[in-house]
């Protein structure tokens, strides 16, 4: 052991550690450059060949899948998001502390239901259960477009997944934005305390602005799960290929994820490849959300838990 | 030290730990020896003696059957209809074969054509019989240059179920069910209905028809018979995706149409008769009668139609007489096909598929798929013939 000059000697542990931590991290990139070169890979067939699975072109199929899509995505958004902030701020600021751990373990209970069940009640219990309601709607406010129609006799619309959706998206947002409201620096709330703020004050004027970018990414989540939702939606609705904002109806669009579960065991040759190419545009649409999401959370680091 | 809460469970305190106890595992005191060896002893004999218990009733069973000198494992994969058949059939095959593996994967009718061809597989199920340009291809599992044979071995009645208070039982003719389903009858109580069925007081409800919003042979069955009956109304053929102009609501699987049709009020869907339950079901107007689903009456069809045009003597493709007036057949149904090598590369594999497909078509066999899927058994003719197709394999 020399002590002349500080050598400086990398250890053994640091090596592998430090190398571990690469491969992981080079690992999720190879996984994920794999999952696009397969579909890929896989939906090319579904464009060259000359016996066309899609008759009128593949636009014109995964047209009304996409918008099914996004538009159960943007419900359950609609839906889950408010309640998801509700139930946050009740948990960080407003419960005692028993019933802020009961409700945050309850909460959490809902996140480990398997989505299958979830599809099962939604059928069976949640869709029967509504039936009322939809033709309640329909008969006060069926001038809106979204409320028009014959309104579905076993309730198995796009209103109903919405809510399904909502709620499976629920736990999640919960428990981020309940972590993010707790991170608000106490500081920011002593200080607006001081000033003689009530406590929905001190909610509006610190805890709110600076959680706005946390309450985004976590929406961006929900979505991001709501979007890729596949057998709760194919066994709850009752979906074909047309483009139609009507909620309460028997004629949904249905989403690309339950098109591709339903369509698949039955499929073979080119419309397999057309099934995995609108895989791919789902994979698309999922990355530009989430890249959004990060663009939209960058621009306001500054008032990120980093700080 | 330790104390002890439970036999056999010693607790020691752990000064560590601030004193919390952990569980340890220390030498059994003499009792607990004692004790362990007598349960060890009762195990030992209640488990010698399951066995040998077992063992009795597999001889009692193995007496009634011949001793079988077969061995190997064979694959196989294609419809889903078939699926539980198949279940039923390899169980049983297996008990009276114990040196034989046979694997099924209902992985769907066109997936399972396709696993044949590429010679993945060595016999196949699927829902509807070969097309030509198929036919035109190679058979990888099959000696070069030979053709596969087919023949019916499920017979799966379609009924019309419906879901209305009070009402069991409806008749309707074809025209009628053809625009129920294209949406072109809305009421329950239209004339269309209402002429045929006197004696059934119909509410004024609208019309929900479910139908299947995943591709399945059993739409194309039911589509198949409306479009040989009532092509004016339903105009687009058999199909096996459900055509949006014609509305309806769409379920997933079998299942999901039974619950869709149970849980609405004005309700109608097709499905696998042995799922109907206690729904309401329809008699199809056939000739001058109505007839209801059952199973001879599902596997008169096969009698009342005739082969498809320009096949080999072992290619037994029916095209179903859907459009059939003779009196008691019920037309809508489901017909699945075993199909396989007439020569294999490999003879260990020829002989157990020969015995497995004589396994299915035999009566005790079609039995066994009447009480596991509830379909109709093959009749005596169709047996003969499938028979000596599977006499004739090499």
């Amino acid at each position: 052991m020399s002590s002349q000059a500080p050598v400086v000697k990398r250890r053994i542990g640091d090596l592998v550690f430090s190398n571990l931590a690469l491969g992981s991290g080079i690992t999720i990139l190879v996984i994920l450059a794999a999952v696009a070169i397969f579909l890929f890979a896989e939906s090319v067939p579904a464009f060259l060949s000359e016996q066309d699975a899609a008759p009128d072109g593949f636009f014109a199929y995964v047209a009304p899948f996409l918008f099914g899509t996004v538009l159960a995505s943007i419900i359950a958004l609609l839906i889950a998001t408010p309640l998801a902030i509700g139930i946050a701020l009740y948990i960080s600021h407003f419960a005692p502390r028993r019933a802020s751990q009961i409700l945050g373990y309850s909460i959490d209970l809902l996140a480990a239901i398997p989505s299958v069940v979830y599809g099962l009640w939604g059928m069976l219990v949640l869709a029967p259960f509504l039936n009322p309601s939809y033709l309640w709607l329909n008969e006060n406010f069926g001038w809106i477009p979204f409320f028009e129609g014959p309104v579905s006799a076993t309730g198995r619309t796009m209103m109903t997944v919405g809510i399904v959706l909502a709620i499976m998206i629920l736990p999640i947002m919960a428990a981020l934005i309940r972590e993010i409201f707790l991170q608000t620096p106490r500081l920011h709330e002593e200080a607006a305390l001081a000033l003689g703020a009530t406590r929905w004050e001190v909610i509006k004027m610190a805890v709110l602005p600076f959680g706005k970018a946390g309450i985004i990414s976590s929406a961006m989540l929900g979505l991001g799960r709501a979007l890729g939702e596949t057998m709760a939606v194919a066994l709850v609705l009752s979906g074909s290929g047309v483009i139609t904002f009507a909620l309460l109806t028997s004629t949904n669009p249905n989403t690309i994820a339950a098109n591709i579960a339903l369509q698949f065991p039955e499929s073979s040759g080119t419309y397999t490849s057309l099934l995995i190419a609108t895989g791919l545009v789902l994979f698309a649409i999922t990355m530009a959300i989430n890249m959004l999401a990060r663009w939209v959370i960058s621009r306001r680091s500054e008032f990120s838990g980093a700080n | 030290m330790y104390k002890k809460s439970f036999p056999f469970v010693h607790l020691q305190d752990n000064p560590c730990l601030g004193g919390r106890v952990n569980l340890v595992s220390v030498n059994p005191t003499s009792y607990e020896r004692y004790y362990m060896s007598r349960l060890i002893k009762l195990a030992a004999i209640a488990g010698a003696s399951a066995l040998v218990l077992s063992g009795c009733a597999a001889a009692s069973n193995e007496e009634t059957a011949t001793e079988s000198t077969l061995s190997g494992t064979i694959s196989g994969s294609g419809a889903s209809s078939m699926g539980s058949g198949q279940e039923a059939w390899i169980a049983e095959f297996q008990i009276a074969n114990p040196g034989v593996t046979i694997n099924y994967d209902p992985s769907g009718s066109g997936a399972g054509r396709e696993a044949f061809t590429a010679g993945g597989v060595v016999f196949a199920g699927t829902d509807s019989y070969w097309k030509d340009e198929e036919l035109a291809l190679e058979f990888a599992a099959c000696a070069p240059g030979t053709k596969p044979w087919e023949f019916p071995v499920w017979i799966s009645p379609i009924a019309v179920i419906f879901n209305l208070d009070g009402v069991s039982s409806l008749n309707l003719d074809a025209a009628t069910v053809a625009g129920i389903f294209a949406g072109e009858i809305t009421m329950w109580n239209d004339d269309a209905i209402a002429s045929q069925n006197a004696d059934v007081e119909l509410p004024e409800l609208a019309i929900t028809a479910v139908h299947r919003s995943d591709d399945s042979g059993t739409t194309k069955n039911f589509t198949d018979y409306l479009s040989k009956t009532a092509e004016t109304i339903w105009t687009v053929g058999a199909i096996e995706t459900w055509p949006t102009e014609y509305g309806g609501e769409g379920a997933k699987g079998t299942s999901g149409v039974v619950d869709a049709v149970t849980a609405g009020n004005g309700t109608i869907g097709y499905a696998d008769a042995s799922k109907a339950g206690d729904l309401g079901t329809v008699a199809i107007k056939v000739g001058d009668g109505y007839v209801s689903y059952s199973a001879e009456a599902a596997s008169k069809v096969i009698e009342a139609s005739s082969l498809v045009e320009g096949r080999e003597s072992y290619d037994l493709a029916y095209k179903i007489a859907r459009d059939t007036t003779e009196s008691g057949v019920y037309p809508i149904v489901l017909v699945s096909y075993l199909t396989g090598c007439n020569e294999y590369l490999d003879a260990e594999v020829a002989t157990l598929v020969k015995a497995y497909a004589s396994y299915i078509i035999s009566e005790q066999g079609q039995a066994t798929a009447a009480s596991a899927g509830g379909t109709a058994p093959i009749s005596a003719s169709l047996r003969e013939k499938a028979q000596a197709i599977i006499d004739a394999i090499k």
